[in-house]
């Protein structure tokens, strides 16, 4: 079953988690044509989560990370960074002036750290996305030393626990009064707060970081409490951004995100899908129905594998496109705390905190918006987020099941 | 079908038992409890589990049509 893509084939463009999954798909359903996917990291295909936990702390190995691809009949292009779209040639352009023609093409050029903002840092300060980042991290990493994390995100607080677990000093800077509080709130995030100090981080909240220096062979950062620290390894985690520079002047909307419709193609200006291209993952904004913007974006890894199926679909039998319209979940391990959430904590307007115990380090919080709930988060209650998940799926397909019925 | 689990992977990331909780559960403390076998009817949704694990501690046994064989790449 391949003769819409006779020729070419189809190109993915990004050799991760998002890419692979689709490849993968495209497979199950069917497609035996051409299938080349092209990457910039020179590594094939790797889990991410594991770098900011067991890879960091030295428990897991490169070859620990790889994600299964072989037998998929796939022509790897790695080492290679698309650098522009073409829609009327189809072709994707790389940075050695190569281009590769396409019948299909599958966006999934995931997202990049945030750099710290200009002027740029001095040297020895990190980012963490890439395995190359985190092998960087882990060798600068010394028993003997303290490290400054600038953001408590979920990279700075995963780096953060893996780092005192490692029986590393650790400052974590963070200008909210809480870690995570704009993607968990106030209340959980006091948890987390616990969970640090408690592991003996100086955690400075509501403080941000004015400037960093370069004091001999370490990092310098005035912080705006007035205070200085010193540091022998300094990581940037200010979040990330969705890597769409090589789609600038392509036709397609990639405001914060390559827009897509519910069936995961990507949108041009215009709005309307352009022909067999198709999104996953982090680089894609999309619109669910419990989000009250038109597109939003996420960086979970249930995302991208989930996405990717839709996606492959879509290019596929695209008489018949699937909706994507997921319960959205991640995880994150911090200490010895299985954080785990579904839903939407970050568009909650209340939260009904049913457990917070550092002693036991349990945490059961419920997010609600307009009285229904929207979204959940647990600590080490692993069993509850199932049950909170099979609440908001059952919501979800019901308010589907309206809207069919109410033939729109 | 039966279903296999390395519970020496396994970190309870829950994504299972949204996948497929006729089969996948967690007791108090976190550990996963799930069933031995499981009919027909849920393939599919076992399947999702399978695919959904991100330490890939689930196998399925039975006629199937997996595309990739589980080995890594290179």
């Amino acid at each position: 079953m391949s003769p819409r893509f006779d020729g070419p084939g189809i190109v993915v463009v990004g050799a991760s988690l998002a890419g692979l999954r689709t490849c993968t798909a495209l497979r199950r359903l069917g497609y035996d044509g051409r299938l080349t996917v092209i990457g910039d990291e020179p590594h094939p295909p790797y889990d991410r989560p594991p770098l900011s936990k067991e890879f960091l702390a030295g428990r897991a190995d490169g070859a620990d990370l790889s994600l299964p691809g072989a037998g998929l009949g796939i022509t790897w292009q790695l080492g290679r960074r698309a650098t522009g779209l073409d829609l009327t040639a189809r072709t994707v352009e790389i940075d050695d002036g190569a281009l590769f023609p396409f019948g299909g093409l599958v966006i999934a050029t995931g997202s990049a750290a945030r750099p710290w903002p200009a002027p740029a840092p001095p040297a020895g300060v990190h980012t963490l996305r890439g395995l190359d980042d985190a092998r960087s991290l882990r060798a600068a990493l010394r028993r003997d030393g303290r490290l400054l994390v600038i953001g408590a995100g979920f990279i700075g607080s995963e780096v953060t626990a893996t780092a005192r677990g490692a029986g590393v000093e650790v400052t974590l800077v963070e200008p909210e009064p809480q870690p995570l509080r704009r993607a968990v709130g106030a209340a959980a995030g006091e948890f987390l707060a616990a969970l640090h100090r408690r592991a003996g981080v100086d955690l400075r909240t509501s403080t941000k970081v004015l400037s960093l220096d370069r004091v001999r062979e370490h990092t310098g950062a005035r912080l705006s409490d007035g205070t200085d620290v010193t540091a022998t390894a300094a990581v940037v985690a200010l979040g990330s951004a969705p890597s769409t520079d090589w789609l600038t002047g392509s036709g397609l909307d990639t405001t914060e995100g390559v827009l897509c419709d519910r069936h995961a193609r990507a949108l041009l200006r215009d709005g309307t899908p352009a022909t067999d291209v198709v999104a996953a993952g982090d680089v894609a904004r999309w619109p669910h129905p419990w989000a009250d913007t038109p597109g939003i974006t996420l960086g979970h890894w249930s995302h991208a594998t989930e996405q990717a199926e839709i996606a492959a679909r879509s290019l596929l039998f695209p008489e018949t496109p699937a909706d994507y319209r997921p319960v959205p979940s991640f995880w994150s391990d911090q200490y010895d705390v299985k954080l785990r959430s579904v839903g939407f904590p970050a568009l909650a307007d209340s939260v009904d905190v049913r457990e917070n115990d550092p002693d036991t380090r349990r945490l059961d919080v419920a997010y609600y918006r307009h009285g229904r709930l929207i979204g959940a988060l647990t600590g080490n209650r692993v069993a509850r987020i199932a049950a909170y998940r099979s609440r908001l799926a059952t919501d979800l397909e019901g308010e589907a099941g309206a809207t069919a019925a109410a033939g729109r | 079908m039966r279903i296999h689990v390395d519970m020496d992977l396994c970190q309870s990331h829950g994504q299972c038992a949204f996948a497929a909780p006729e089969v996948f559960s967690f007791d108090g403390d976190d550990n996963l409890v799930h069933a031995e076998t499981a009919g027909e009817s849920l393939r599919d949704a076992l399947e999702r589990a399978a695919a959904a694990c991100p330490v890939r501690a689930i196998r399925i046994d039975g006629p199937a049509h997996e595309a990739a064989t589980g080995e890594p790449v290179a």
